[in-house]
């Protein structure tokens, strides 16, 4: 058995729905590492909504892009990073706001990237030449929020 | 290829029960929006049911928003059960329940905010 580092990648067509085979394939990582189930809800929703980010905003559903899923897990965390062919993010975390929302004053969408924060321990997204990506890590030992 | 949400509404005494069957995503306006703006005149509480809805995501709550907005235009009330634990907490970090009660089941759901 190895001790490092094991890494599981996942190479997804830029269609939504996709989104759901990097969500199960996480859960089914994180099961093999001991997660509680309510964790591994948790994590299910950050990879989806990290995935539809990619395939809508990043690689604008155009399936000849691919957006490529990396799931290394180690004793202690799992890390997925979701990586696509869009600029990546440059904007703070929008909390949503229900009373804007429900008054008309702000759109009921744009959630998702205050999901992903709020469900796992630590969110990154990081730009490179030739796309970008967002990277999760959800803890073993859940040490309370640390913010992204 | 998404399969399509189906929605079952039955109506009883100004109570509207829409049964969500699917994954509720953003492909899912019809099943969502479409039948919401197809309930009578008279229809005063709105009941939506969770319960066949296996994956929901930030679109698909999106939508459930846009009904709670049009509803709220209507001063009819939204009751939701069925959710799992996961989206309850979901529902509720997002402030959903500011503007809908959350019940574990459909009696509660029928008899909340009554």
């Amino acid at each position: 058995m190895k001790d490092g580092p094991i890494t599981t990648e996942l190479r997804l067509p830029s269609r939504l729905g996709f989104e759901k085979v990097a969500m199960s394939t996480a859960a089914t990582v994180a099961e093999l590492m001991g997660f509680s189930q309510d964790r591994i809800e948790d994590l299910k929703t950050a990879v989806a909504e990290s995935c539809i980010n990619a395939i809508e905003h990043g690689n604008h559903l155009d399936e000849e892009l691919s957006v490529v899923v990396t799931l290394t897990m180690d004793s202690k965390a799992l890390e997925v990073c979701v990586r696509d062919h869009g600029p990546g993010v440059h904007q703070e975390v929008h909390v949503p706001d229900i009373d804007r929302k429900m008054h008309g004053e702000e759109s009921a969408r744009g959630m998702g990237m205050f999901l992903i924060q709020a469900l796992v321990d630590e969110v990154e997204y990081v730009s490179e030449q030739a796309g970008s990506y967002a990277r999760l890590v959800i803890r073993l030992k859940a040490e309370g929020a640390q913010g992204a | 290829m998404v399969a399509p949400t189906k929605t079952k509404v039955e109506q009883n005494d100004g109570v509207a029960v829409m049964r969500f069957e699917g994954d509720i995503t953003s492909a899912s306006e019809d099943a969502v929006l479409g039948k919401y703006q197809k309930l009578p005149e008279n229809t005063s509480k709105v009941v939506l049911d969770f319960s066949k809805v296996p994956y929901l995501n930030s679109s698909g709550i999106a939508l459930v928003i846009q009904l709670m907005i049009a509803a709220n235009k209507s001063s009819r009330t939204v009751a939701c059960f069925g959710l799992s634990a996961h989206f309850v907490k979901v529902f509720k970090m997002l402030g959903l329940a500011k503007y809908t009660t959350i019940s574990d089941n459909e009696s509660a759901a029928r008899a909340a905010g009554a």
